[in-house]
């Protein structure tokens, strides 16, 4: 069995409002120096065979990621 | 004219798309479900809003890969009349019939109250019955309706006239106070190039008798319905 982890994020420059309350809400406890906080998603995929990494890319561009707004991370081994 | 309104799991305004079509407005209509994969002699498909597949990873991202969608795609590029509200709006971008692609709302809340609309183009299928500048009032409900498109594209939709409706104030002026969460130059509609396919975050099937508050939604309904009596309608049967 194969795992492969995708981290989805939004791209940089688009606005994170989920990240900005989570940001005022770590200030409210006081989490001193904080100066940013981005919300992805983290999908973990499960192979039976060796998946080639095009067509990795390729299910990340189609499905798991919107390229208009995210951008993805394949991460392997495990 | 011949209207299919398609049903994805989740779909929760299909029955108010179905009820104004067919004993408002009189059409001929139909339901086609997600797994069908038929839209021979359609004039017309709605994508109906609601919470397809429960909005899992991102909304309309795997309605978009339902049997169905293919069929959607065909008829769309072949000319057919699409309107995909809300939730169909999403399913749209996501299926890359049109540019774009929809954040949170900028409060994060999910927002359901009236909204007024500015017509930007009165000359398409779906604003035939309006004049540019008119202002509608129509409800919105969505918590993701923040519609991104980048500025090369929102270029390119200026130029094309394919912004059909923005968000303004009761007298019509379009400005920040007046844009509920956050969307791109106040988008609250547009079209595809052909000017066959449009979005919309507002429910205009929600205003279409004066007896639940309003009927200004029914001009869209009647613009389209007034393309299929002029013959501008492309049945995918009859290209």
């Amino acid at each position: 069995m194969k795992t492969i982890k995708v981290v989805v994020t939004l791209k940089q420059g688009i606005l994170d409002p989920q990240g900005l309350a989570i940001k005022h809400a770590m200030e409210s406890i006081d989490c001193e120096g904080i100066e940013n906080v981005r919300v992805g998603k983290y999908i973990e995929l499960k192979f039976s065979n060796d998946i080639p990494e095009e067509r990795l890319n390729q299910i990340c561009e189609q499905l798991l990621s919107n390229p208009v707004i995210e951008d993805y991370r394949i991460e392997t081994g495990g | 004219m011949k209207w299919a309104v398609i049903v994805f799991p989740g779909s929760n305004c299909d029955h108010d798309c179905y009820y104004i079509l067919k004993d408002v407005l009189g059409q001929d209509v139909c339901y086609k479900w997600h797994k069908d994969t038929d839209l021979s002699s359609i004039d017309c498909v709605v994508l109906p809003g609601g919470f397809s597949y429960g909005d899992y990873l991102r909304s309309g991202a795997i309605a978009r890969f339902s049997p169905i969608m293919n069929e959607v795609i065909n008829f769309a590029n072949n000319g057919g009349i699409v309107i995909g509200i809300c939730n169909g709006f999403q399913i749209l971008l996501e299926a890359g019939l049109l540019p774009g692609a929809m954040l949170r709302n900028k409060d994060l809340r999910f927002i359901c109250k009236d909204v007024c609309l500015r017509i930007e183009n009165s000359e398409t299928a779906f604003t035939n019955k309006t004049k540019r500048g008119q202002v509608l009032k129509i409800p919105i409900a969505h918590a993701e309706g923040n519609y991104f498109v980048n500025n090369e594209t929102l270029h390119k939709l200026q130029e094309n006239n394919q912004i059909i409706f923005r968000y303004c104030t009761p007298e019509g002026e379009v400005s920040s106070v007046a844009n509920p969460n956050g969307a791109s130059d106040n988008i609250a509609g547009i079209c595809n190039e052909n000017k066959n396919v449009l979005g919309m975050m507002p429910h205009p099937e929600r205003v279409v008798e004066q007896i639940l508050g309003g009927d200004d939604g029914r001009l869209i309904f009647e613009s389209i319905i007034n393309s299929g009596d002029q013959g501008s309608v492309v049945s995918i049967n009859n290209p």
